[in-house]
């Protein structure tokens, strides 16, 4: 009963978006403020509606309802609760039916919040809100409903793959929904304000809100993944550059651009067409990404959904929206007629570089992304483009933004000196080269990448350090020092998420440089030296798990006698899934991760086993950490307080979730 | 398909739980560092979108020990290369040719770059020279704009 609940209230939710994507955009139109007045319940009632097929959905995962088709395909009694739940997003129907709760909650919340909008671009936001919901609840209904029954239930269901029951992959997806979908907001925005016909500074300040928590949602999901691939897939890879990863990477680059170009039109209107280029974009990356995902044209590690029906589904969701959204942008853009006038060398020319360098980057891979079937399509050829691709194209871009990054955010508006602008930056400059140079001196006959990444790193990090002391203004060093802690959380913001960058930069080239390797066989009571620690294999024994089987070893890790860690690394057999997963045994430092992982008993006796040291493994976590949380800063910034209704002033425009 | 039935599937489907096995490294340090680095460029065949050195797969099990051998026998990285290209095809080359229509790929980024920096700085010089223009702003918006605008 539940479940047809469920289902119906979708359909109700279909209806509802029909209506709130006509009435307001009607009512916009003729200036009928009663019409356009429909938007805002309508955005609350689909949040309501959909948010119960959720709920309906979910429940029947908990109590484990054999009837629902979706619940015999993905779960299992005797899987743990945590995975019960996430197990509702672990497919595609389910994924699905969360990614439109989103949209509903951003919607909702764009209708809460937006007090400040004038009236009818409030309306013509929502409607494109609207239709947005409308398109993704057709897809749902029509072709991947979740709620369908079967005839015969079973006594139990085929569990939830294996890799999936993971506390960092059941987070993972709900966070990159937040920013997929979060980015149909500067969507949103951007056709409305292409409806209205003008953009202002006040526009930029209302998108960039929306942009910048759609970014930050974007950066945690990907390090929640990455960070899932580096533990659980047993050789501590982290990013591979797979179709699926570059489909959420690519919007990400974009909106990162976005909400740099928002900052010029905020500031300076300048730059006005081309931030809502970016922001159409954006959004149609996301759904690119989707189709990639869900439509399984590209074959990748990850895709959940092999199916062309829906492919061709989300392909006609992409060409109307792209479509539609880049007509009425060539018609209208010329419209926006842009104000600031600036010299060659000042931050709005730092900023249009950085837009350069992000959207370029993201061109790249994009067409790596897509290359092999266009390869396929037109010249027959089946080829591959992997990661040593993406490597040598996609680098040098991160190199050249982080070199110019610093002195960038130092220029000022309008008119700079970049000799001037550099004064203070020297010192850092010289002490990044300098570690640079250290670093080179001190590894043996290996690559410049460690030692580049750590200057490059470090020229970030101390450029940051200096923007913000920079901002405190002049005086005693204790008066600034006591300035700096109430600079705006703008200004910090900027500074912590783009010492995070520095910090994911050196870590990335750290680990991937400096890693230290050995794969051997091993008996019990055996050690070997990996680096400067010793490591015996104690014993191997068998564990029973709620839901699996492991081999699990048990390793103890010494250095100069001290021990340092037990380690159990398993290896890992799901019945009812018919599947293997290695679980490796990670001794997480600040400086190091050792990362042991067992493999098959071998037939001479004794077990293959694979370690590593891993160095800084942590900090590339770390930096997408503070990355989110720079972003998460200056979201919280007085002006989006202020501005995003001041009646509301501690919840603040961020959808709080 | 019973309980019974998936479980004998998962034993036997409990396939090797890592890429690179013990008993295929190399005893010459040098070649096994070549031999890894070939591997990093060569698709598995049978998987998405991973490499022969990190794949579970029996048939990358296959291609690494292939590559091996050919190193053993003396080839170079390049006719390794050419020897497995030879087999399979372009497909399990991880990192495309240059050759014929992948020029377009490769020259992609750069080219984009530069048309990229070229618009920019066209728009730049315009941007440098253009006359301030007049507010389309009634007074009344700009009042209210001023008020959003004002912390």
């Amino acid at each position: 009963m539940i479940v047809e609940l469920g289902h119906f209230a979708l359909v109700l939710a279909l209806a509802v978006a029909l209506v709130q994507s006509v009435a307001p955009l009607v009512g916009a139109q003729k200036r009928w403020a009663g019409w356009m007045a429909v938007a805002e319940p309508a955005a609350m009632a689909q949040l309501l509606l959909v948010g119960f097929a959720f709920a309906a959905l979910t429940w029947a995962f908990v109590t484990s309802d054999f009837s629902v088709r979706l619940v015999v395909l993905n779960s299992h009694t005797l899987k743990p609760m945590i995975y019960k739940i996430s197990g509702v997003w672990g497919n595609h129907e389910g994924s699905l039916l969360l990614w439109v709760l989103i949209l509903a909650l951003f919607g909702a919340c764009a209708a809460a919040f937006g007090q400040n909008l004038p009236p009818t671009l409030k309306a013509r936001v929502l409607a494109v809100q609207g239709m947005i919901g409308a398109a993704f609840l057709a897809f749902l209904l029509y072709t991947s409903n979740p709620f369908l029954r079967v005839g015969e239930p079973p006594f139990d269901g085929q569990d939830l793959n294996p890799l999936l029951q993971d506390p960092g992959l059941a987070f993972h997806p709900p966070f990159l929904y937040l920013g997929y979908v979060g980015l149909s907001m500067a969507f949103s925005f951007a056709v409305a304000a292409l409806i209205e016909g003008r953009v202002d500074a006040a526009w930029g300040r209302w998108v960039r809100p929306w942009t910048l928590a759609a970014w930050v949602f974007l950066t945690i999901g990907i390090a929640l993944g990455s960070w899932w691939a580096y533990y659980e897939l047993g050789w501590g890879g982290f990013w591979f550059w797979d179709p699926v990863e570059n489909a959420s990477f690519m919007p990400w680059l974009i909106a990162a651009a976005l909400l740099h170009s928002a900052i010029v039109v905020e500031k300076r209107e300048a730059l006005k067409s081309w931030t809502i280029l970016l922001a159409i974009l954006a959004f149609g990356f996301s759904l690119i990404g989707t189709f990639i995902v869900r439509s399984g044209v590209i074959t990748s590690v990850h895709a959940f959904a092999n199916d062309p029906e829906r492919g061709v589904f989300i392909l006609l969701i992409l060409a109307v929206f792209m479509g539609g959204a880049l007509t009425l942008f060539a018609a209208r853009a010329s419209a926006m007629e842009a104000k600031g006038v600036f010299s060659t060398v000042s931050r709005e020319s730092g900023l249009v570089l950085n837009n350069v360098l992000l959207t370029v980057a993201c061109f790249v891979v994009f067409i790596g992304t897509i290359w092999p079937l266009v390869a396929e399509l037109l010249w027959g050829r089946k080829l591959s483009v992997g990661a040593p691709f993406f490597n040598a194209a996609f680098t040098p871009f991160v190199v050249a933004i982080a070199a110019v990054l610093p002195l960038g955010a130092l220029l000022p508006w309008k008119r700079a000196q970049a000799g001037r602008a550099m004064r203070p930056l020297w010192g850092a400059l010289a002490l990044s080269v300098a570690l640079g140079a250290l670093a080179f001196a001190m590894q043996t006959g290996r690559s410049a990448l460690g030692p580049v990444g750590l200057a490059l790193g470090a020229w970030l990090v101390f450029g940051a350090l200096i923007d913000l002391w920079g901002r405190t203004g002049r005086g005693t060093a204790l008066g600034r020092l006591a300035r700096i802690g109430r600079l705006p959380r703008a200004d910090w913001g900027r500074g912590t998420a783009h010492a995070g960058l520095g910090v994911t930069i050196f870590a990335i080239a750290g680990i991937t440089a400096w890693q230290q390797e050995d794969i051997r066989v091993m008996r019990e009571g055996e050690s070997f030296m990996l680096g400067r620690y010793q490591i015996t294999l104690k014993g191997v024994r068998e564990v029973e798990g709620p839901n699996f089987r492991a081999t699990t070893a048990d390793f103890r890790v010494t250095r100069g006698g001290q021990q340092v860690a037990m380690l159990h690394p398993e290896k890992r057999v799901y019945p009812v899934a018919a599947m293997p997963t290695t679980e490796a045994a990670i001794d997480y430092g600040l400086t190091r991760d050792l990362y042991l992982v067992i493999g098959d008993p071998q037939d001479g006796g004794g077990y293959a086993v694979r370690s590593y040291i891993k160095p800084f493994a942590n900090w590339i976590w770390g930096g997408t950490l503070l990355m989110a949380l720079g972003g998460t800063l200056s979201l919280t910034d007085r002006r989006y307080r202020i501005a995003a209704g001041a009646r509301r002033a501690p919840a603040a425009a961020v959808p709080a979730e | 398909m019973n309980r019974l039935a998936l479980l004998i599937l998962a034993l036997t489907l409990a396939a090797p739980a890592f890429a690179v096995q013990p008993d295929e490294i190399l005893p010459d340090p040098a070649l096994e560092t070549r031999a890894r680095e070939i591997s990093k460029d060569l698709r598995c065949l049978v998987c998405r979108n991973e490499s022969i050195d990190d794949s579970n797969a029996q048939l990358a099990r296959d291609l690494r020990l292939l590559v091996r051998e050919r190193l053993v026998e003396g080839d170079s990285d390049a006719e390794v290369m050419a020897f497995v290209v030879d087999r399979y095809g372009e497909y399990v080359l991880l990192n495309p040719t240059t050759g014929g229509a992948n020029l377009i790929l490769w020259i992609a980024g750069p080219a984009m770059l530069a048309a990229g920096l070229g618009t920019a700085a066209l728009y730049l010089r315009r941007r440098r020279s253009a006359p301030e223009p007049q507010p389309a702003l009634s007074e009344s918006e700009r009042a209210r704009l001023t008020e959003i605008l004002k912390d």
